[in-house]
């Protein structure tokens, strides 16, 4: 039964994962740039939720549409001021301009927020579900979350397979210019990427408050690095894997929180990283690319 | 044939530069502290500079130089540092001598170091591009966790090795060394300015000897195309590993001579964070230039130091600057409307100057 429990929770939190991983390996299979910034948009979109909920005394569901647009423009700014000219230069120059606006984001939050943790109330009301006569407890975060994040991946497959804008962004991807040949406006298909990668980060990191109540300034940057090498555990620039990385990669860290040692989940978590990409360096789904002269 | 022994002068000529700078500053410095027209906090800073200035160079040697871009060097730098503080701790007994003691530290430091570069870089190198990218950030975080989470007691009968607080058994008289999260307590301050300005010297030697030999060139050649250099019957792995390695060695002197710096440090410093403020002196000093690093690292850990004043604004400031800077320097779009705003400006003043003259 334990082992059920710890299932259950190890796949909820890796689906808050594979939710922000989403937004990496999306922006990373069309803009193939590493954006550091996103976990810190995670934190922004928690804060924005918090601000709403408590000093307006809104809905809960209010507060995350509000986290999600306010994430969604800061996302596209982010992209269209500091990325944007950057383009088709060295990667290494975007990096570190994602890890200037990463600075930015969490310093600029210091400033408004306080550097003081605040007290999330959980968006969950409901009562957790007992099953087996109490053995066994499903918590309503981790329902909301694990629903959340089926309904966002499906959402987001059809939106990629069937829809003209979900189209463009896999021909990027594929081939950018060849993609600007055929008529698809790269700029305008990059700023999408960027809004729907946001939008998803302020849902995680709303979710992620759930669960943890605890919200700081830096509460984007480790469940950030997380989702990032789960980005690249489920082969980055795949969507599928992205999710696959993500589940794993929750599973993997609660099991050995509870069969292994706390203290040393994150080695763990890494060796395991490691030791996927040494059997298949582009990781489980990604493709890999023969190199040519 | 001039061709060449001009680009041997030019070679030489930065190479002096570079030393050069460093011993000026050395000397100002020096100069400085001993009219007792330095405060405090300034003095204070002399030794991280030189931690950072040896760490930007090692760093720049595996991006900039190797064209692998790393995001754990301050794993090395933590390994390193606390090898290096227990290593001090036990060797009191047997050197007195403060100097030759440090000089002991930062040796071990280095070699323990090496050692955990020559582990990390068999699997690592085997992978390229930003999977090589997050792999070494995954290295680097795990050397931080297992380093976090390290009890080591000294006491008559040698040192006690454990995993947690309960499993050290030592006399009465024994003393922690390293206790987990806690990192390294009442550490014995050795490090001093020189020390530093020795290690400086120490690591462009290494560096831009090695970047002017026939190992660098073959280095600077798998960076530029590793499936020509293969086929010209360089061994890339080989390549890349000795530079990794020298690296790696290069910051757990530095971390060493970090560590012992301060009375107390924790494991958390050697984390993800630190790694990127390395990186962004080498990419701002400017990839492969090992002038542009030295410099490039003073400047910028000075800065958000100065700016102590402002407060809350300071780090905000410096990623504005940050960001600013990449975009000036890299972005096209930007660099055209600079260059066109500088035109403008000159010719008008130009201009002036020919009417003037008339």
């Amino acid at each position: 039964m334990n082992f059920l429990q710890y299932l259950i929770n190890g796949v909820s939190i890796g689906a808050v994962y594979a939710i922000i991983a989403l937004g990496y390996t999306m922006v990373y299979g069309i803009a193939k740039m590493l954006n550091f910034a996103h976990g810190d948009v995670i934190m922004v979109g928690a804060y924005i939720s918090y601000c709403v909920t408590s000093y307006l005394g809104l809905p809960a569901v209010l507060g995350v549409l509000i986290a999600m647009a306010v994430c969604t423009l800061l996302g596209v700014l982010i992209e269209g001021l500091a990325y944007k000219p950057l383009r088709g230069t060295s990667s290494l120059a975007v990096l570190i301009t994602a890890i200037g606006i990463s600075y930015f984001l969490q310093n600029g939050a210091q400033l408004i927020w306080g550097s003081a943790p605040k007290n999330f109330a959980s968006i969950v009301t409901f009562a957790p579900l007992k099953l087996f006569s109490g053995r066994l407890t499903i918590t309503g975060e981790v329902i909301i979350t694990i629903l959340a994040s089926i309904l966002i991946m499906v959402a987001l497959t059809l939106f990629t397979g069937k829809t003209r804008m979900g189209k463009a962004m896999r021909a990027v991807s594929e081939d950018r210019d060849a993609a600007q040949l055929m008529g698809i406006n790269v700029n305008r298909t990059i700023s999408m990427t960027f809004a729907i990668g946001s939008a998803l980060a302020a849902i995680a990191g709303v979710l992620l408050c759930s669960a943890v109540p605890t919200l700081q300034p830096t509460t984007g940057s480790m469940p950030g690095i997380r989702a990032f090498t789960a980005a690249v555990f489920g082969g980055i620039g795949s969507i599928p894997g992205a999710m696959l990385g993500g589940i794993l990669l929750g599973v993997i860290e609660t099991f050995s929180k509870a069969y292994f040692s706390t203290q040393f989940s994150d080695a763990i978590v890494f060796l395991v990283l490691i030791l996927v990409l040494l059997v298949k360096p582009a990781g489980l789904m990604g493709k890999a690319v023969q190199e040519k002269v | 044939m001039m061709k060449r022994f001009f680009d041997c002068v030019n070679r030489n000529r930065s190479a002096a530069m570079t030393y050069g700078l460093v011993i000026v500053f050395y000397i100002v410095m020096q100069t400085l502290a001993s009219q007792r027209m330095l405060t405090r906090s300034v003095t204070g800073y002399l030794v991280p500079i030189c931690v950072y200035i040896v760490l930007a160079v090692s760093l720049n040697l595996v991006v900039g130089i190797s064209g692998e871009l790393s995001l754990g060097h301050a794993g090395f730098m933590g390994v390193g540092a606390f090898a290096g503080i227990v290593a001090a701790a036990c060797l009191r007994s047997f050197i007195p001598n403060d100097f030759l003691l440090l000089l002991a530290a930062l040796v071990v430091g280095g070699i323990l170091a090496g050692f955990a570069g020559l582990l990390i870089g068999i699997p690592v190198l085997r992978l390229r591009g930003d999977y090589l990218a997050i792999v070494t950030l995954a290295f680097g975080e795990i050397l931080k966790n297992i380093v976090g989470n390290l009890y080591i007691g000294l006491d008559a009968k040698g040192l006690h090795f454990a995993l947690n607080a309960e499993g050290i058994h030592m006399d009465p008289a024994g003393k922690m060394i390293l206790s987990g999260a806690l990192g390294a307590t009442g550490i014995q301050k050795l490090s001093t300015f020189f020390m530093g300005f020795l290690l400086i010297l120490f690591t462009l030697f290494v560096v831009l000897n090695l970047i002017n030999s026939k190992e660098g060139r073959a280095i600077k050649a798998v960076r530029d195309n590793y499936i020509a250099a293969e086929s010209v019957g360089i061994n890339t792995t080989a390549f890349r590993m000795k530079a990794f390695v020298v690296s790696a060695f290069l910051a757990g002197m530095a971390g060493a001579l970090y560590g012992l710096n301060y009375s107390a440090v924790a494991a958390s410093k050697f984390g993800f964070t630190t790694s990127i403020d390395i990186l962004v002196f080498v990419v701002l000093g400017g990839m492969g230039n090992i002038l542009g690093s030295v410099i490039s690292a003073a400047v910028l850990y000075v800065i958000p130091e100065a700016m102590r004043g402002l407060a809350d604004y300071r780090m905000i400031l410096y990623a504005v600057v940050l960001i600013v800077v990449m975009l000036c320097t890299w972005s096209p779009a930007v660099k055209n409307r600079i260059a066109m705003v500088t035109e403008k400006f000159t010719s008008k003043f130009r201009r002036k100057e020919a009417a003037c003259h008339e």
